[in-house]
């Protein structure tokens, strides 16, 4: 195996490879011992702080309502800010230069602002300014910041893959008779959405990601949120952050999957124009995002032979 | 912390007023701490990630994507979270301070730096990838060893393709340093949160603080985005 930064190994580079090899692994061992004794010594691995997640109340009282909390917030946000950021995307590629202004302002500015301050802001906006329920108000506040971060990145992403796609697309609509609006919506717009399938998704992650910030800082009954209400209840704050992480981990381990399944199938298919917008383009456009390294080609996860 | 003039309403007529009694430049100044010391720590530990992830050992190259793929995938609110509740309440790690303050500040930097340390891997990696391997090939054939290729050929040109993307990261870091308000490190969103429960300015508030990120991210991008035009490899 060769890659550019060296050639395929000989006897010397392979003795030399194992050496390291075997130097790494007792590093390995040693650091996952010291983590056992770590956790031995404070009395973190006693089956009762286990215990709880072995029989159903933990799961059906706390981990999922709060699962089922966070994708609902992390759908919702999709919902709406796909079609907000649709318009501010195609607003972009507009031939008026101050729609093209205004909405590069708005999008720009939107991607500068972290999605706790628009939060912490929409919370505060509707506890003042409208008459939504104190019960609602974490959920109201978490989806409207998600939404107007995401909104602002599907934006580039709607652009870009308007952008993706073959020049004589728009040529032949124009030269078949068709105005600048039915090309964008008859030709344009459903190929882009085709084209930015694996993105969307992968925006995806980021929003589940995101959505713990909410719990932590607004009071909103996620995953996370719920973590902290069970290690209350069964004093155990290690296992129970481990639980969670791993259902994060798994959710959006799903999620990157799919996205790299669904990049995968498009590049394959012979109807589209081959314009796909993966999550490598993805990670350009919102750098929050989780890259689909996971068994992609591109990425080179675990023995996916690409050599570096 | 009440605004000293809660109790005057008539003092609101001033429009700036409610930044009074707050100290939002300190708490940006603590943004930038944060950034700043979060980012070289993540560019220290991802550039060995990254040499590990490309290095010719299929264990450290397991490991590096292991670690990658795994911290990627949690929420930075939850590393964050667990510098704190765990490894500091249960684990009694104090990274050398007795000071509340400092060791929350120590342990936001600590989650900050495992988790960009996965990005500035991944941006790194992929700017090594970007170097078509005609070029190490070419090398070697006129005669370059494994260091020369590295030093003349192979890093000069991945570092100019990797500034692009590793604006990216320390943008996303900045405004990721707002998590740490989770954990009580007195920064710009901590602030806001306050500011805007106790004064009656909201979208006052939300402009100031909006208008400090865009302040500190525009600047970054806009930089950092012509370097790495300028000195983009032409292929």
């Amino acid at each position: 195996m060769s890659s550019v930064l060296y050639d395929t190994p000989g006897p010397r580079a392979k003795r030399r490879n194992v050496v390291l090899s075997v130097v790494f692994f007792v590093l390995l061992v040693l650091l996952l011992w010291w983590i056992y004794r770590t956790m031995d010594d404070k009395n973190q691995l006693t089956s009762a702080l286990w215990k709880p997640f072995t029989e159903s109340e933990a799961w059906t009282t706390y981990l999922l309502p709060g699962l089922a909390n966070t994708l609902k917030a992390a759908a919702l946000a999709m919902v709406i800010g796909l079609p907000l950021g649709a318009v501010f995307g195609i607003a972009r590629l507009s031939d008026h230069r101050w729609v093209r202004a205004v909405s590069g302002t708005v999008v720009e500015f939107f991607r500068a602002i972290p999605v706790l301050l628009l939060m912490l802001f929409a919370n505060e906006f509707y506890s003042r300014s409208t008459n939504v329920g104190s019960a609602d108000r974490p959920l109201y506040a978490v989806v409207t910041g998600l939404v107007l971060y995401n909104a602002a990145v599907l934006a580039e992403v709607v652009r870009a893959g308007i952008l993706s796609l073959p020049k004589g697309q728009t040529e032949a609509a124009y030269a078949i008779g068709l105005r600048k609006g039915q090309t964008m919506s008859s030709i344009l717009l459903p190929q882009a959405v085709t084209a930015m399938l694996p993105a969307i998704v992968s925006q995806l992650v980021v929003i589940v990601k995101d959505t713990a910030l909410g719990g932590v800082m607004i009071g909103f009954t996620e995953l996370l949120n719920a973590r902290g209400t069970l290690a209350a209840n069964y004093a155990n704050v290690i296992p129970s952050f481990i639980v969670v992480a791993a259902m994060y981990i798994v959710l959006n381990f799903i999620l990157t999957s799919f996205a790299s399944w669904l990049e995968r199938y498009l590049r394959r298919s012979k109807r589209s124009t081959g314009a796909v917008l993966g999550a490598e383009d993805m990670e350009e456009l919102n750098p929050a995002a989780v890259g689909g390294t996971f068994g992609t080609g591109a990425g080179g996860g675990f023995g996916s032979g690409t050599g570096v | 912390m009440p605004s000293p003039y809660v109790t005057h309403p008539e003092a609101r007529e001033i429009v700036f007023d409610f930044l009074e009694g707050y100290d939002v430049l300190g708490a940006f100044w603590m943004t930038v701490k944060l950034t700043a010391l979060s980012a070289v720590g993540s560019l220290i530990w991802g550039t060995l990630l990254a040499a590990m992830r490309v290095s010719p050992v299929p264990l450290m190259r397991g490991f590096g994507t292991a670690y990658v793929n795994i911290v990627r995938n949690i929420p930075l609110t939850v590393i964050i979270l667990f510098s704190s509740l765990g490894l500091a309440d249960i684990f009694g790690v104090t990274l050398g301070t007795d000071d509340f303050k400092a060791q929350g500040f120590r342990l936001a930097v600590l989650g900050f730096v495992a988790y960009t340390a996965a990005f500035v891997c991944e941006a790194l990696r992929s700017g090594i990838n970007t170097v078509p391997v005609g070029q190490a090939e070419a090398a070697r054939a006129i005669g370059l060893g494994f260091s020369q290729t590295l030093r003349l050929i192979v890093l000069p040109q991945a570092f100019r393709s990797v500034i692009g993307p590793l604006a990216n990261v320390l943008i996303a870091l900045t405004k990721n340093t707002t998590v740490a308000a989770a954990i009580g490190v007195a920064e710009a969103a901590a602030l806001m949160k306050t500011m805007i429960e106790n004064e009656a300015q909201t979208l006052l508030i939300g402009a100031v603080f909006a208008f400090g990120f865009v302040v500190l991210t525009l600047p970054t991008g806009l930089i950092l985005g012509w370097l790495s035009k300028r000195l983009a490899v032409k292929r």
